[in-house]
C-alpha cells in the first residue's frame, strides 16, 4: 500500500520549541507523519533534526507545543512511555550490548520468565520470527559482535518490531554499511511500510533519500524549512532547502593532475587480504578515489601506506625513493599525511585541546633544543587553521568533544595541513559532516592538488567518488577490480566493479 | 594551579584539625618527621603518576621497594660491596624491572593491571626466599650514605634546616613537571593516556613512550626502596613496603590523576602525598582517634575529598554552560 496524503496523521506535531539553556534548538516545528510512510528529515548538523527525535522518541521533552498518535495529544515523557506508544529510535551507533547473543538484545530487559528464570527457548523461537521479518538469516544464538555492522542493524531494527513499533525513527542508518547491505536495508523498509509502519528516516546522503522516501521534512536552524512530496524530491531542491541557497551543482572541480608519478606502490599486501598483492600509482596533484564496499580492504591499503599496520609484503616508493615504514612517524617524516576513518577514535584526543590536536603530529619537526616543545609555534599553527579552515570553536583551547562533526573533521585537516604534506591520505573525508562543511573540504582538496599536492581518497558516498577523483580505483574483496578514467566514471560502472560483477583487465 | 587549590584546602584542613585536637603535632621535631617522610612517598607517588598518566597502573611498587630496600643493606653489609657498586645494582635492577612491565605490557598486550599484580607477588616472594624472611639492615654502619634520608641541610642564618630526602623530592619533581609539560615526550604521554590510538595515527610510538613511563616508575620506586631503609634503617622482607603502591596510587589520584590516563601534575601529586602523611600522623597524635581504624579514616576522607572535588567541578561545568549562552545572548 502506498500512503495517500488524505489517509490520518499517525503522529503529528504543533508547534514544538525546544531551548537548551537560552539557545533556541527547535522553533515552531509542525511535522505530520502518515502510516507506511517513509518521512526523510534532513537538515546540516545542528539543524535540529536530532533534537526533533529525541523528543519524538520521549529522551527529552519539547518546551511547548503538542505530540498527537492518531489525532490524541499525548505527552511523552520518557523512552518507556514513547515505547508503549510504538515509537522506537534507532541510533546512529548502534545500541547492542555486542558481547551477548541477538536473542538477549531482541529482549534486552525484556525477557520471557519462566519459574523466575529466563525462558531461553522461548526467546529463541520469538527471536527467530522477528529475524525473519527483517530477512535476517542468522541463528538467535550468534554473539552480535561476530555479525557485519548491516546485520547488527537488522538485529535493533527486529527489536524494534517485536515492541510493536508503529513508527521507527533512524538516524543515519546507512553511515556505516555498504551499497549492498544499504540495499537490503531498503528492501527492509520497504517491507515495514508495507505492513503500516511509518519510518522516520535520518540521513545526510541525498541520493538515498531520493531512492527511499514518500516525503522529505528539512530543517534549517531549528525551523522546519518545507517539505517535499514524492515527486518534487529531487537533488538541487533538498540542497536548497537544507542550506537556504541555490546550488546548482554538488561540486565542481577543475583537474591539476601532472605527469610526474607521486607514489607507487608495488605488490603490497595487508593483512586484512594477506593473498592478494595491490599494485597501482598517483601521479603529483592527482586526486585518486578508492571506491568499493565496506570491507573491500581500501580503509587498510591507507593504513599501510601510512606505517599504522605493517606490510606483508611489497613495496612503496614516494617520488622514486623506497619508503622503508615502521610507524606513522616515519610516513609522516617523508611527506605523508592520513585522515582516518573513525575520527574520534583514531583523528582526534576530544578531550585535549584544539591547540594540542593540531599540534600533535608536528611535535617532533618542531622540538627545540632536542626535546622541547615549541609552543608559540604551537599556537600559531592551530589559530592559522582555525582562520584558513573557518572552523567554527570558541578559541584554539576549546576541546574538539563540543564541535560538530563537520567542525571536528577540519580539525583533524588542520592537524595535517600545518605539516604541508606531499601526499594526503583521506579515509571518508566526508562522513557525518553536514554539507556546508563538506563544501569546505571538497574546496580545500581542490586547492591542495593545485599546489601539487597527491590526494588519494577513500569514499563510499557514490556522489562524492563521482564528482571529486580525476581517476578511480575500484576494489572489490582484497583486489583492484578496475580503474576508471574521469569520462568513462558513473554509478553504474563504479557499482559493476565494487560488486564484483565484471572485470576490467588492469 | 586552580586545580590543585582544592587538595590544598584538604591539607590546610587536616593540619588545622589536628593541630587543634592535639599538643604534639606542630613540634619541631613532628614537623621535621612529616616532611622527611612526605618526601619519601612523594618520590613514589611521582612515579605512580607517570604509569597512571599513560592510562595504566603499578602495583609492585610497594615490593620493588621492599627488594631494594632488603637488597641494598645486604650488599653493602653481607657482602661488602662498596657503595659505588652497590647503588649502579640496586638502578640496573629497578630499570630491568620497569622495562620488563613495559614490554610485557606493549608487546605482548598484557593489561597493566595484571602484569604489576604478579610483579607484587613476584618480587616480594623473590626477596622472602632470598633473604629467608631474615631482617637486613645497616647494624649501625653507612652512616655516611644513609645521609641522604637522615641528613639535614642547615639554612644559613637559622636554627632550622631542610631534610636532605626533600631536597631530592625537589630535584624530582621539577625535572618531572619540565619532563611533562614542556618537552614533547611528557605531551606525547598525556595524549596516549587519552587515546592510545589517536597518538598513534599521530605518529607517536605508543609503545616506547608507555615503557617509559613503567622505567620512569620502577625507577623512582628502587630510589624510594633506597632512601625509604636508609631512613628507618634494616627493612624485613615479609612487610617493608607494604601498600606504599596503594599510598602512591591514592596520593596520584587525590593530586588529581585520573585512571583513566591522561591527566595529573606533579604538585598536585606532592600536595596528595602531604594529605595522605598528614592523615597518617594525625591519627597518631589525636588521642581520641584509636589507631586501630587508621585504614577506615584514611579511605573516609580521601572519598570525601574526591567526591566534593566531582561535585565542585560539576557546579563549575554547569556555570560554564549558563555563561556560554548568555554571551551567545548578548552576541545575538
Amino acid at each position: 500500500m502506498s500512503p495517500t496524503s488524505d489517509s490520518q496523521p499517525i503522529l503529528e506535531t504543533r508547534g514544538i520549541t525546544k531551548r537548551f539553556s537560552g539557545v533556541c534548538a527547535l522553533a515552531d516545528v509542525d511535522f505530520t507523519v502518515r502510516p507506511g510512510e517513509v518521512h526523510a528529515v534532513i537538515g546540516e548538523n545542528g539543524a535540529g533534526k536530532s533534537t526533533l527525535m529525541k523528543i519524538l522518541a520521549g529522551v527529552q521533552m519539547p518546551d511547548s507545543g503538542q505530540i498527537l498518535m492518531d489525532g490524541e495529544p499525548v505527552v511523552v515523557d520518557s523512552v518507556q512511555t514513547a515505547l508503549d506508544l510504538g515509537i522506537v529510535l534507532i541510533h546512529q551507533e548502534l545500541n547492542l550490548s555486542d558481547n551477548l547473543d541477538v536473542g538477549a538484545n531482541i529482549f534486552l530487559g525484556r525477557e520471557p520468565r519462566r519459574f523466575g528464570c529466563i525462558d531461553f527457548a522461548r526467546i529463541g523461537k520469538q527471536a527467530q520470527h522477528y529475524l525473519d521479518m527483517v530477512a535476517l538469516n542468522v541463528d538467535p544464538a550468534t554473539v552480535v559482535n561476530q555479525l557485519t555492522i548491516g546485520r547488527q542493524q537488522m538485529v535493533e531494527i527486529a527489536k524494534a518490531l517485536s515492541v510493536n513499533a508503529r513508527i521507527l525513527i533512524m538516524d543515519e542508518p546507512t553511515s556505516s554499511l555498504s551499497r549492498l547491505e544499504a540495499e537490503n536495508l531498503f528492501n527492509v523498509i520497504r517491507q515495514l511500510q508495507n505492513q503500516g509502519v511509518a519510518i522516520i528516516y535520518i540521513s545526510h546522503r541525498l541520493g538515498e533519500v531520493k531512492e527511499i522516501a514518500d516525503c522529505v521534512s528539512v530543517l534549517r536552524d531549528g525551523e522546519n524549512a518545507g517539505s517535499l512530496s514524492r515527486d518534487e524530491i529531487d537533488h538541487d531542491r533538498m540542497v536548497q532547502l537544507m542550506v537556504g541557497r541555490d546550488i546548482s551543482q554538488f561540486y565542481a572541480r577543475r583537474e591539476y593532475v601532472t605527469e610526474e608519478p607521486e607514489l607507487v606502490v608495488k605488490d603490497i599486501r595487508t593483512a586484512a587480504w594477506p593473498n592478494h598483492r595491490l599494485s597501482f600509482e598517483v601521479r603529483a596533484g592527482e586526486m585518486l578515489g578508492l571506491a568499493g564496499l565496506v570491507g573491500a580492504g581500501r580503509s587498510e591499503v591507507l593504513r599501510a601506506l601510512f606505517g599504522i599496520d605493517p606490510l606483508l609484503g611489497g613495496e612503496i616508493h614516494l617520488r622514486g625513493r623506497k619508503l622503508e615504514l615502521r610507524g606513522a612517524s616515519d610516513a609522516i617524516q617523508a611527506g605523508l599525511a592520513l585522515v582516518p576513518e573513525d575520527r574520534k577514535q583514531q583523528g582526534l584526543i576530544l578531550e585535549m585541546g584544539i591547540r594540542e590536536n593540531i599540534g600533535l603530529a608536528g611535535l617532533r619537526r618542531h622540538r627545540q633544543g632536542g626535546v622541547f616543545l615549541n609552543r608559540s609555534r604551537e599556537r600559531d599553527d592551530a589559530n592559522r587553521m582555525l582562520r584558513d579552515l573557518k572552523i567554527k570553536a570558541e578559541s584554539d583551547r576549546q576541546l574538539p568533544q563540543y564541535l560538530s562533526g563537520g567542525n571536528q573533521q577540519k580539525v583533524v585537516l588542520g592537524k595535517w595541513l600545518a605539516l604541508e604534506p606531499r601526499v594526503l591520505l583521506l579515509d571518508e573525508p566526508t562522513r557525518g559532516v553536514d554539507v556546508g562543511a563538506k563544501q569546505v573540504i571538497y574546496r580545500l582538496m581542490e586547492e591542495l592538488t593545485k599546489r601539487g599536492v597527491t590526494i588519494l581518497f577513500v569514499s563510499s558516498e557514490m556522489e562524492e567518488v563521482l564528482s571529486m577523483s580525476d581517476r578511480t580505483i575500484v576494489m572489490h574483496e582484497g583486489r583492484i577490480a578496475g580503474e576508471l578514467q574521469r569520462h568513462e566514471l558513473s554509478e553504474e560502472s563504479v557499482m559493476q566493479l565494487a560488486t564484483g560483477r565484471s572485470n576490467v583487465p588492469a | 594551579m586552580k586545580k590543585n587549590l582544592g587538595i590544598l584546602s584538604l591539607l590546610m584542613f587536616v593540619c588545622v584539625v589536628t593541630a587543634l585536637l592535639s599538643d604534639g603535632f606542630l613540634s619541631e621535631f613532628n614537623i621535621e618527621n612529616l616532611i622527611r617522610r612526605t618526601a619519601l612517598f612523594g618520590i613514589i607517588s611521582i612515579g605512580a603518576a607517570f604509569v597512571i598518566i599513560t592510562g595504566g597502573i603499578d602495583l609492585s611498587i610497594g615490593s620493588v621497594v621492599c627488594l631494594i630496600g632488603c637488597l641494598v643493606p645486604w650488599l653493602l653489609v653481607e657482602q661488602g660491596l662498596s657503595v659505588w657498586w652497590t647503588l649502579p645494582i640496586a638502578f640496573c635492577i629497578s630499570l630491568g624491572i620497569g622495562l620488563f612491565h613495559g614490554l610485557l605490557i606493549t608487546k605482548l598486550r598484557l593489561q597493566p593491571f595484571v602484569v604489576t599484580l604478579c610483579g607484587l607477588l613476584i618480587y616480594r616472594g623473590i626477596t622472602r626466599g632470598f633473604l629467608n624472611d631474615q631482617t637486613s639492615g645497616f647494624r649501625g654502619q653507612f652512616e655516611g650514605v644513609r645521609q641522604l634520608s637522615l641528613g639535614m641541610i642547615p639554612l644559613p642564618g637559622t636554627d632550622v634546616g631542610v631534610p636532605v630526602p626533600w631536597v631530592i623530592l625537589i630535584v624530582v619533581a621539577v625535572a618531572a613537571m619540565i619532563f611533562l609539560n614542556l618537552t614533547i615526550y611528557g605531551r606525547y604521554l598525556f595524549a596516549l593516556g587519552r587515546n592510545q590510538e589517536a597518538a598513534r595515527y599521530s605518529g607517536i610510538n605508543t609503545d616506547r613512550m608507555i615503557i617509559l613511563g613503567h622505567v620512569i616508575c620502577s625507577l623512582l620506586s628502587g630510589l624510594g626502596g633506597l632512601l625509604f631503609v636508609f631512613d628507618v634503617g634494616s627493612a624485613q622482607p615479609v612487610d617493608f613496603g607494604n601498600f606504599y603502591e596503594l599510598y602512591a596510587i591514592a596520593a596520584a589520584v587525590l593530586g588529581g590523576c585520573s585512571l583513566r590516563g591522561g591527566e595529573g601534575s606533579i604538585v598536585g601529586v606532592i600536595l596528595g602525598t602531604a594529605v595522605m602523611r598528614v592523615l597518617k600522623n594525625s591519627i597518631t597524635m589525636i588521642d581520641q582517634i584509636p589507631n586501630k581504624i587508621e585504614f577506615a579514616v584514611i579511605g573516609a576522607v580521601i572519598l570525601g575529598g574526591v567526591t566534593i572535588d566531582e561535585l565542585l567541578k560539576r557546579l563549575a561545568a554547569t556555570r560554564r554552560t549558563a555563561s556560554r549562552v548568555k554571551e551567545s545572548h548578548s552576541t545575538e
